[in-house]
């Protein structure tokens, strides 16, 4: 059913919006394309998606607005029961829980960060922070303690008295990402969580979102509607088109090889060079060519670009972050992916 | 072409509807025209066309009540307000019931509502709620205007509660939502008498019963704000509340009701407002108070006295709306770390101190703690002369007025609605119902008007309906140049804006002083109060609708060289008219409401037998002639929000 691995993993998932779903949803052949769908009086917000998100990795669904994505992380924490198919959450099958054991599931597990911030208007920072906690009945003392351990997580302390309408949107959203990280989740879903905010800011929280990724290392969703965020933060990428996903890989196979039309429209005005990263350039060693000092495979063909030129052999070896050899690159291929070589 | 196909699609009136409506108005005419030639029964409705509505409803109540032995339910449920009642009442002026500690120094109650309104907005407020106090205990109404407000303690807040249980469950069941929505807007419709009638039945009068009216009045308004602030939490607010684990108890509880605060103070705010204006009619089933005061005084044509009783009121009007509104938009301010306790709970501290300081002061000095008849000031004597001069000066004026109205408008009027054969009239109705929502329409209107006809008071609707037109005519004669004059500048809209709100919240009681002080006790005075009472809401809506005309048309037609006149006619008037049409319908409402209090200072219609229904206690014919009212009210409700929401559609406003 699930790999050990996933935190969640979702199989064959269907979400249909009309008058009888679930009876369509059995009429049809998972054939039917989004158009299909519509002629027929309903829409598709979700069509048969299969997806692993593996413990400790970030998945990043890329899509339009419309193309289902805000639906499919709906289901993923049955904040909206899926037509057909099924969610895995850590092996249990989401679609079987009771409303308590459901209602239990997030108490623990689950925190969820939105786009408009969704927070209590008539709570302080504290008391909007402390929510989950009071809602799973822990006592006064124990979540004020913890309340203030996320707050000053998200750099907020000396604000925790204010109420959400005296910060600004970014500070508004720290709050938000405090109070999803307040019961110590081991799943976290972000629905476009930085959108709302204007460009330094967002991308300052992108910064801090890293910087908290690399501390807490959850199994996390993120939704987001602009690519280079996506390339920016995922572990791997999917992209969404009419409820479907076109393509589910990491950035550097995304950019070097889209699966589709639609996904090369992406792609196509990506520097491809501060995507793509040495290791996956790297072809296995033959017995005589890799030779002489490796370079770093973490590292992007951009932050390599200097050296790149200036080498003068045509096979350059790569090493993992452990010194290991991995492969070797070919410096005509990494200079094709910086210049953008011909096709 | 393809304009016309759109609107097609969208089921908006067509040429051919209009011209199907206007078809059957013109045969609604041919029918007056040919009135003498008609039978009787088509004249008048027929006797076996009015069936005996009223012998059925109070079949039905003598079966609730005796039979069923609701009465006991009913009692209890009274005696359990009237402990309430005797807490307020003791505490407020001195009723020898539990706790027995009352009443209260005026002085205290003062600084607390002073304190209150510091609360809710400061100085200003504070400065309101202090000085209403001030006045009501200098002017020695302390103790009539306490009988008033100890019912309104108790029945604004039980009001809202039920009113906030009704409105979630309305929310969270669809079924409960579709029987309570039609309820609610006949409840919404019927004059405050038809509330009365049945109360007295069940409860007796008093004040017990006033207090249970005005918490059956004053609770449709809870019900809808609270579905609307129910239903407009955003979505976002309430997955958040589900990722957070709560219960769908905690979620209601903790996410939706906080998140709905607004609109469901809004719903206190009228609740308060409502209460105010019941409990000042509750009068008439012998709730003692200020309104009872103004009865006597103004039946007795004691002018100045009931100016100052109406001020009272007024005065009490305008704190309970500022103070419920401020508290709408007052939001939660957070203290820096380390502030100190007495710094934090300032306000509460000051009161304290107020309290005891004036509790103190009472004791050492009499008058700090009641104000006697024979200390207290009045003005009325000046008033008076005031008055009387005022009345003289205009005497002619008003006596020509009189005269004219009555001989060359009201009668004639009268005389040729009571003529026009009611098939004909019946027939107008389908007809604009048809030119406005097609068949559907049509038979809404004829089903209300038909219910009229076989209520049996064809008559007296009749002569309600010719004074309803004939004042909202007036209203809107006088509120259109009104409007627009206030909308050309920002500052006079305000101001008049804010004098149409502040007019908004008397109650409808206090309208009769002026013109009764003009006009005397007579049809004129009755239809004055209309006019006065109906024009407020029809120049708020006027002014509002010519001001939020979009800012780019306007410029848009100012850059093509339109004249100020032409931009009024051309662009801000049509544009404006969907919610003048808002304002047109609330108007026709307030005429009914009005109308209906009116009867008391003399008027034939469906009022006066209504004043008759209340002194006999008869509940069918209270609300049969209460259903009439209302029918006429949703009647134009229906033909004015259908045809406001098609041509906002057609403008895409919404």
């Amino acid at each position: 059913m699930q790999s050990p691995e996933s935190a969640i993993s979702c199989r064959q998932a269907w979400k249909l919006f009309g008058s009888d779903p679930r009876k369509y949803l059995a009429s049809i052949s998972s054939q039917h394309t989004y158009t299909d769908i519509s002629g027929d009086g309903y829409i598709a917000a979700v069509r048969d998606v299969s997806l692993d998100i593996n413990q400790g990795e970030m998945l990043v669904i890329m899509g339009l607005s419309g193309s289902g994505k805000s639906t499919l992380v709906r289901c993923l924490s049955r904040l909206i029961d899926v037509t057909g198919g099924s969610v895995f959450v850590e092996g249990q099958d989401l679609a079987e829980l009771s409303e308590r054991d459901l209602i239990e599931l997030r108490r623990s597990k689950m925190g969820m960060v939105f786009q408009s911030f969704g927070l209590l208007p008539y709570r302080t920072v504290l008391e909007n922070v402390a929510f989950p906690l009071e809602m799973r009945g822990q006592d006064r003392h124990a979540r004020r303690e913890r309340a203030m351990e996320v707050i000053k997580l998200v750099g907020l302390d000396g604000r925790e008295d204010y109420f959400p309408r005296e910060l600004s949107g970014g500070q508004q959203q720290r709050v938000g990402i405090a109070r999803s990280l307040a019961i110590e989740p081991d799943i976290w879903f972000l629905d476009e969580p930085f959108s709302a905010l204007d460009p330094l800011i967002r991308r300052e929280m992108q910064d801090e979102f890293l910087r908290l990724q690399e501390m807490l290392a959850k199994s996390i969703v993120f939704i987001t509607h602009d690519f280079d965020e996506a390339l920016r933060l995922a572990d791997r990428i999917a992209i969404m088109k009419d409820g479907a996903v076109e393509q589910c890989d990491t950035p550097d196979k995304i950019v070097l090889s889209p699966a589709t039309e639609y996904v090369a429209k992406f792609t196509e005005d990506v520097d491809k060079a501060r995507v793509v990263h040495a290791r996956v350039l790297a072809m296995p060693i033959g017995e005589d060519d890799a030779t002489g000092a490796p370079v770093d495979g973490d590292r992007t063909v951009r932050e390599l670009a200097r050296q790149l030129l200036e080498e003068t052999r045509e096979k350059i070896p790569v090493a993992d972050r452990h010194g290991e050899l991995i492969g070797a690159i070919r410096r005509s291929e990494a200079l094709n992916v910086l210049f953008g070589g011909e096709k | 072409m393809s304009i016309a196909s759109a609107e097609k699609s969208i089921g908006a009136i067509t040429f051919d509807d209009v011209r199907v409506g206007q078809l059957i108005v013109a045969v609604a005419a041919a029918i007056a025209l040919l009135r003498f030639q008609l039978p009787d029964f088509l004249v008048r409705p027929p006797d076996w066309l009015v069936w005996p509505f009223a012998d059925w409803i109070n079949f039905v109540f003598v079966f609730l009540k005796d039979d069923l032995g609701f009465i006991h339910v009913t009692r209890s449920i009274a005696s359990v307000v009237e402990w309430f009642l005797d807490v307020t009442g003791n505490l407020l002026y001195g009723r020898n019931r539990w706790p027995r500690i009352g009443p209260l120094p005026w002085t205290t109650v003062a600084v607390t509502a002073a304190v209150i309104g510091y609360a809710l907005n400061g100085w200003r407020l504070s400065l309101l709620c202090g000085g209403t106090f001030v006045w009501i205990a200098l002017m020695g109404q302390w103790k009539w205007a306490m009988e008033t407000l100890s019912v309104i303690v108790v029945a604004a807040p039980v009001s809202a509660i039920l009113g906030v249980v009704l409105g979630i469950a309305a929310w969270r069941r669809k079924t409960v939502e579709k029987i309570l929505n039609p309820l609610l807007n006949i409840a919404q419709s019927l004059p405050h008498f038809a509330y009365m009638i049945p109360v007295v039945v069940f409860i007796g009068v008093g004040p017990k019963a006033g207090a249970i009216v005005t918490m059956i009045f004053a609770m449709p308004p809870m019900i809808r704000m609270t579905l609307l602030g129910m239903k407009k939490v955003p979505p976002e607010i309430v997955e958040s509340g589900k990722m957070c684990g709560s219960s769908s108890w905690q979620l209601l509880r903790h996410v939706r009701v906080p998140t709905a605060r607004t609109e469901i103070l809004l719903g206190v705010n009228q609740v308060i407002m409502q209460c105010l204006a019941m409990v000042v009619l509750a009068s008439f089933i012998g709730m003692p108070g200020l309104g009872q005061k103004l009865l006597q005084l103004l039946q007795a044509l004691k002018i100045g006295r009931s100016l100052e009783i109406g001020i009272t009121i007024v005065l009490i009007a305008v704190m309970l709306d500022r103070c419920s509104k401020a508290w709408v938009v007052k939001q939660p301010k957070h203290f820096e770390r380390g502030t100190p306790w007495h710094v934090r709970y300032r306000i509460l501290v000051a009161w304290a101190a107020l309290a005891v300081a004036t509790f103190a002061l009472s004791l050492l000095w009499p008058l700090a703690d009641e104000i006697p008849r024979r200390h207290a000031l009045t003005v009325s004597k000046e008033a008076d002369l005031l008055v009387d001069w005022f009345v003289r000066l205009v005497d002619p004026l008003t006596q020509w007025l009189r005269g004219f109205l009555i001989r060359f408008v009201f009668i004639p009027m009268r005389d040729a609605y009571l003529w026009l054969p009611f098939i004909s009239v019946l027939a107008f109705w389908a007809g604009l119902g048809w030119m406005v929502g097609k068949w559907r329409s049509a038979l809404v209107c004829l089903g209300y008007f038909g219910l009229i006809a076989m209520s049996g008071w064809w008559d007296r609707a009749m002569i309600t309906a010719y004074m309803i037109t004939f004042s909202v005519f007036i209203a809107v004669a006088l509120g259109l140049p009104l409007g627009i004059w206030a909308s050309r500048s920002e500052r006079r809209a305000r101001f008049v804006l804010l004098v149409c709100d502040t007019a908004q919240t008397f109650p409808s009681f206090i309208y009769l002083i002026p013109v009764v002080m003009l006009f005397g006790v007579n049809d004129v005075a009755a239809i004055g109060a209309v006019i006065t009472f109906a024009l407020v809401p029809f120049t708020r809506y006027t002014i509002e609708g010519l001001k939020d005309t979009p800012p780019e048309l306007v410029e848009a037609s100012s850059m093509s060289g339109a004249s100020a006149w032409q931009q009024l006619w051309k662009v801000r008037f049509p544009m404006a008219l969907p919610t003048i049409a808002v304002g047109f319908n609330q108007t026709i409402m307030f005429s009914l409401f009005m109308v209906i209090i009116a009867a008391f200072i003399g008027t034939q219609d469906l009022g006066q037998e209504m004043q008759k229904a209340l002194s006999s206690t008869d509940v069918g014919k209270g609300l049969v002639l209460g259903l009439c009212v209302a029918f006429m009210g949703l009647m134009a409700d229906h033909l004015i929000i259908r045809w406001s929401d098609s041509r906002k559609k057609a403008l895409g406003l919404e």
